[in-house]
């Protein structure tokens, strides 16, 4: 069934869309990233223009999320107190971000720096997540001893500290407000909610128990990725609802089974599918920036129209 | 009216005096829908070469009738940018602006367009695809213009944008003319300008130009007002569906569930 997107001004099958939203949905709710860094280079793939899909994914992910969130927060894994905060540093990276993504565009360039990015932030957290997580499998298999997580000393020293009951926590405000705020800058700039970086800096910087993790993200994510779509509507005009909706539809059903099966895996194993999931898809990005493209050649509109 | 348009007036009457044939042309449709389920449409574009008597040796000696026939969507302005290896990684090297593309363009002909029409009227009418874009006040940071000029009409006849549709006009007796164009879904909305050229021995005998409006309707038609009018409200409407949505969904498995 072909349907009519009205602001990408093309035709697109409406099952091809439904299905998208739904793998990737699982994926989402599974491991409490909002699915954006898959989502926008599967949308670039089936032709929707970069500009929409990156305001669209935007308004996605606010459903999205809200879903997965809903479903957390009725198992209490959600620290509100620490998700605020982390919202405060995302609002103003937002901002920034969106700065920055409009000087690049200007460049001609904007393509290649948002490859960039997801190369380096996916390939450097997911690297880090996988062997993490392979040795703390390995040691919990070794010896059946649950694995302590190192405390790191400087963040315990700064001040401002505040007490986080839900997270365990009684550590400095600045940490994660500036773990939100570089989020929010690269979530402007990739077109994600940025949960794929914040779940490990959270768990590994901040020390946060992996149970209110993913909770805690999604809560922070839906108001930076409304925030965003707010942001893109009235700037670029590029948040097509009607994309959106079905995108959505797939989506949250995904992510309502997904949040399910995450239940049931251990958090190691969560994490390394996790870090697996995003090495494959820097590998992805990196072959099309190294190898050569087959078509030389692209066709952009104009920026003033 | 512009200097081009006054001679293209005065060169149809010159030349209508002489040859005395005439352009009567009919559309099968002068609006297109664009509705939630468009797949594309086709326009049937017809009709007959009018004369005050019948075909003189003369007339005939220029050659035989033809027809050209070209279908063109709204001019846009693009960037045609071409990659290039620096150290390890492929980026946007180079630049050509394109000043006016049409997003559509279809040109279709009794014959090979490039054989019928002299290379002139080409020119003075933007006939092929070729000349049918416009880049002339480009910077001068690309040397081969036509190379990129190429890659752009190859890409969008790869998305079905663009169509030289040669051989596809039926002409019977010299009167009766008749071709199909096929627009695809990817389409964007605007005035269609539809011009039909009567041609002998290369030159242009007469003129016939008509426009198709290609609009959304219906849900369509809100979805992009809103947005492009009130995008404080269209924004906050998005979220508003996006958040109740989530809210269903979580809700309608928990009802599921217990």
């Amino acid at each position: 069934m072909q349907i009519y997107l009205p602001i990408a001004e093309m035709s697109v099958n409406a099952f091809l869309l439904l299905g998208l939203g739904g793998i990737v949905g699982v994926l989402s709710g599974m491991f409490g990233v909002g699915g954006g860094f898959l989502m926008t280079p599967l949308l670039f793939f089936i032709g929707i223009p970069p500009a929409v899909a990156v305001g669209t994914e935007a308004n996605q992910i606010v459903g999205s999320s809200f879903s997965g969130f809903l479903a957390h927060f009725k198992r209490k894994n959600v620290d509100i107190k620490m998700g605020l905060v982390l919202l405060i540093g995302g609002l103003c990276g937002a901002t920034i971000g969106i700065q920055i993504f409009a000087l690049l565009r200007e460049l001609g360039q904007v393509d290649l720096l948002v490859k960039l990015s997801y190369v380096i932030f996916l390939g450097i957290i997911g690297g880090l997540m996988f062997l993490e997580s392979l040795r703390a499998i390995i040691r919990s298999k070794a010896n059946h001893v649950r694995v302590i997580r190192k405390k790191h000393g400087w963040i315990y020293a700064l001040p401002f500290k505040v007490k986080f009951r839900k997270s365990g926590l009684y550590i400095s405000v600045l940490p994660p407000l500036a773990v939100g705020f570089f989020v929010g800058i690269l979530s402007a700039i990739m077109g994600v909610g940025g949960g794929f970086i914040m779940v490990p800096a959270m768990i590994y910087l901040l020390g946060m128990p992996t149970k209110v993790v993913v909770g805690t993200s999604l809560f922070q994510i839906i108001f930076v990725t409304a925030f965003t779509t707010i942001m893109h509507a009235t700037t670029n005009f590029t948040v097509d609802m009607a994309l959106a909706f079905l995108l959505l539809v797939g989506g949250v059903l995904g992510a309502q089974i997904g949040t399910r099966i995450g239940l049931k895996l251990k958090a190691e194993q969560l994490r390394i599918l996790l870090s697996l999931l995003v090495i494959a898809v820097c590998l992805k990005i990196a072959g099309d920036l190294v190898l050569q493209p087959s078509d030389l050649f692209s066709v952009d509109k104009g920026l003033s129209h | 009216m512009s200097l081009k348009s006054l001679i293209i007036i005065f060169f149809c009457f010159a030349t209508r005096s002489i040859h005395a044939e005439e352009l009567v042309a009919e559309l099968s449709k002068d609006e297109v829908a664009i509705t939630t389920n468009f797949n594309g449409s086709d326009i049937f574009i017809y009709g007959a070469v009018k004369r005050d008597s019948a075909i003189k040796p003369a007339d005939k000696s220029d050659g035989p009738l033809e027809i050209v026939i070209t279908v063109s969507g709204p001019l846009e302005k693009l960037q045609v940018r071409k990659k290039a290896k620096k150290t390890v990684i492929w980026m946007n090297s180079k630049t050509l602006e394109v000043d006016a593309a049409p997003s559509f363009y279809a040109v279709a002909a009794t014959g090979n367009v490039a054989d019928i029409i002299s290379e002139t009227e080409d020119l003075r009418h933007r006939i092929s695809i070729k000349k049918a874009i416009r880049s002339v006040g480009n910077p001068g940071t690309v040397q081969d213009v036509d190379q990129f000029i190429d890659a752009l009409i190859r890409i969008r006849q790869e998305q079905n944008l663009y169509h030289d549709l040669s051989n596809s006009v039926s002409l019977k007796d010299e009167t009766l003319f008749a071709t199909d164009v096929t627009l695809p879904a990817n389409l964007v909305e605007g005035q269609y300008q539809i011009r039909i050229f009567l041609i002998r021995g290369g030159s242009i005998i007469d003129y016939f130009s008509t426009e198709v409006s290609i609009n959304k309707v219906g849900i369509e038609r809100f979805i992009y007002d809103l947005a492009h009018k009130s995008p404080l409200i269209y924004g906050l409407l998005s979220i508003f569906i996006a958040i109740s949505a989530g809210w269903g969904a979580s809700a309608a498995f928990r009802y599921v569930r217990l």
